[in-house]
């Protein structure tokens, strides 16, 4: 591991054209109408967001749509301090596990409006079982960034 | 059950920054090593079992193509298996069930990575589906310290204590790798360099976290009538098991974490352990981050829901403890994923055979191996003995 070899230099670069399909087109229309959509399962009951097809316990189709609560309790959170690809805030910021009223299931998403100057600083607003409240972007384009992030209440 | 199987021996890269070499060349530098160990030659194998990450990690698709004639695998059949982190761990359940059928006596398993020559990160959000997930799990150590985060909570554990127990973790680990000859970081660490280290995703810091490494590794296999001639110390495979989760990360509760709790039941049930602490003589538990470690000793059984901390601060999993936990160093000091959790095996096959040199766990008789995948949704078990 002595000597050292000249490296090749290579990109790849493919764009990708993904189907959202009948469920997540009216997930994301529904953020576009700042509008949190979730979907129960006619067998366990439980309520996922986001929206989806199937349950993915039962295997059956998801049943009743509704529109959910726009608040609800963190679950878990970190300081992200590095930033990562494909990801669309700077950092740091807060990422979180948000259980919204009436689901089963954790939502991830981001917290803001809050001061990061370091973890103590965030620990005084942030914490497991704090309430949260989704802030929505002023253009919105049907996409999961819709919500600019949550804010503790 | 199938017909018994074993590990007959296993070959290792020197794990780290491999830039002087390209990645066929390490990965036939493994596969001579493993051959050169068992002392056997192509003619003996009736198979290969292959896998890595996903293929963004090396920027050429179907890795198994490319890497074909480095495997040896011209003329033979070969069959490829891929589930992210825990990859290793099913190749190892690959090359079983493929001998234990009964179709196959002796088979050549191999994972590799060369994790410099791309970006790691970058693969590892590939993993999460542009939908929803993408944005802001913040990589695999957002994925973790998340967990961490819903334990310090779950169990009401003061903070500084798991902060505590994470950092003797990674103080013994990072000694503990001085004494493996293929690890890739070795440092003498002190409590405080850990606990004041970068913050990379809080709570997790730069010394909890595992490297970036090139290496590869690769694993002989065979049918007990087989291992008998072959080798005078067979590390005989006792159970395994294998589950996973929801894809979706929210969908499942990650302290509780089922995936992790059913496939170590599986192992348990088939090599019939009921005190897995008091009967395993070690462990290699696949930890890419100090706290998830101290989570597996619970879902392992090791000990109960919310006491590991407690335990691995009285030393019960450093190496000269009750149940000894990576005295490699384990994935915490070396990380090539393809090959991370087949390193596992092959490093618990080492120690009840006898051959694991300077980190020999005096008179280890059942030794226990652990890959862990996807965004923490997948894990596997596979569980050796010194006896049949």
């Amino acid at each position: 591991m002595t000597k050292n070899y000249h490296t090749l230099k290579h990109e790849v670069w493919l764009p990708y054209k993904y189907s959202v399909g009948p469920v997540f087109h009216r997930f994301f229309e529904g953020l576009k109408q700042e509008k949190i959509l979730g979907n129960k399962c006619p067998e366990c009951k439980k309520v996922y967001v986001p929206a989806r097809t199937f349950c993915p316990l039962c295997y059956v189709d998801m049943g009743d749509w509704k529109e959910l609560a726009q608040e609800g309790e963190i679950i878990s959170w970190v300081i992200a301090n590095e930033a990562f690809f494909g990801m669309p805030v700077d950092t740091p910021f807060v990422g979180a596990l948000i259980r919204l009223d009436g689901t089963n299931c954790n939502f991830l998403h981001i917290v803001g409006g809050i001061d990061l100057k370091d973890e103590n600083t965030v620990k005084t607003k942030i914490r497991h079982g704090a309430r949260v409240k989704a802030v929505w972007r002023d253009e919105r384009r049907g996409h999961m960034t819709d919500i600019l992030h949550f804010k503790p209440l | 059950m199938g017909r018994p199987v074993a590990i007959i021996g296993s070959g290792q890269t020197k794990h780290g920054r491999r830039t002087e070499i390209t990645y066929p060349d390490l990965v036939r530098e493994a596969v001579q090593a493993a051959l050169e160990n068992t002392n056997i030659t192509m003619k003996d194998i009736d198979g290969i079992v292959y896998g890595s990450m996903p293929s963004m990690m090396e920027g050429v698709a179907m890795t198994h193509f490319y890497f074909a004639d480095a495997l040896r695998a011209v003329g033979m059949p070969m069959m490829k298996t891929e589930t992210c982190g825990t990859t290793g761990m099913s190749l190892a359940h690959t090359g079983y069930y493929w001998i234990a059928s009964g179709m196959a006596d002796v088979v050549m398993v191999v994972g590799s990575e060369k994790m410099y020559e791309g970006d790691s990160q970058a693969t590892m959000s590939t993993v999460m589906e542009p939908y929803y997930l993408r944005y802001f799990l913040a990589g695999a150590p957002g994925i973790f310290s998340m967990q961490a985060q819903e334990y310090m909570s779950k169990y009401n554990i003061p903070e500084e204590k798991v902060r505590d127990a994470a950092a003797r973790i990674s103080v013994d680990h990072h000694k503990d790798a001085f004494d493996n000859p293929y690890a890739h970081i070795k440092v003498d660490l002190s409590m405080d360099d850990v606990k004041n280290s970068r913050i990379i995703t809080y709570p997790i810091r730069l010394w909890d976290v595992c490297p970036n490494s090139d290496g590869a590794c690769a694993v002989i296999m065979a049918s007990g009538k087989k291992a008998k001639k072959m080798s005078k110390r067979p590390a005989w495979i006792k159970g395994l098991g294998f589950c996973g989760d929801e894809y979706w990360y929210g969908d499942s509760d990650k302290i509780s974490w089922e995936c992790a709790t059913e496939a170590v039941k599986q192992a348990y049930d088939m090599a019939g352990i009921k005190n897995p602490r008091k009967e395993l003589d070690v462990a290699e538990v696949y930890n890419p981050f100090t706290f998830v470690e101290l989570l597996h000793y619970e879902c392992f059984g090791f000990c109960g829901p919310g006491e590991a901390c407690d335990l691995a601060l009285k030393g019960v999993f450093s190496r000269s403890g009750e149940l000894p936990c990576d005295p490699s160093g384990g994935t915490l000091c070396t990380n090539p994923i393809g090959a991370t959790a087949l390193i596992r095996v092959a490093e618990a096959a080492m120690q009840v055979s006898g051959n694991a040199g300077a980190h020999q766990i005096p008179g280890a008789k059942l030794a226990f191996a652990h890959g862990l995948g996807g965004l923490s949704e997948f894990n596997g078990i596979m569980i050796m003995g010194s006896e049949l």
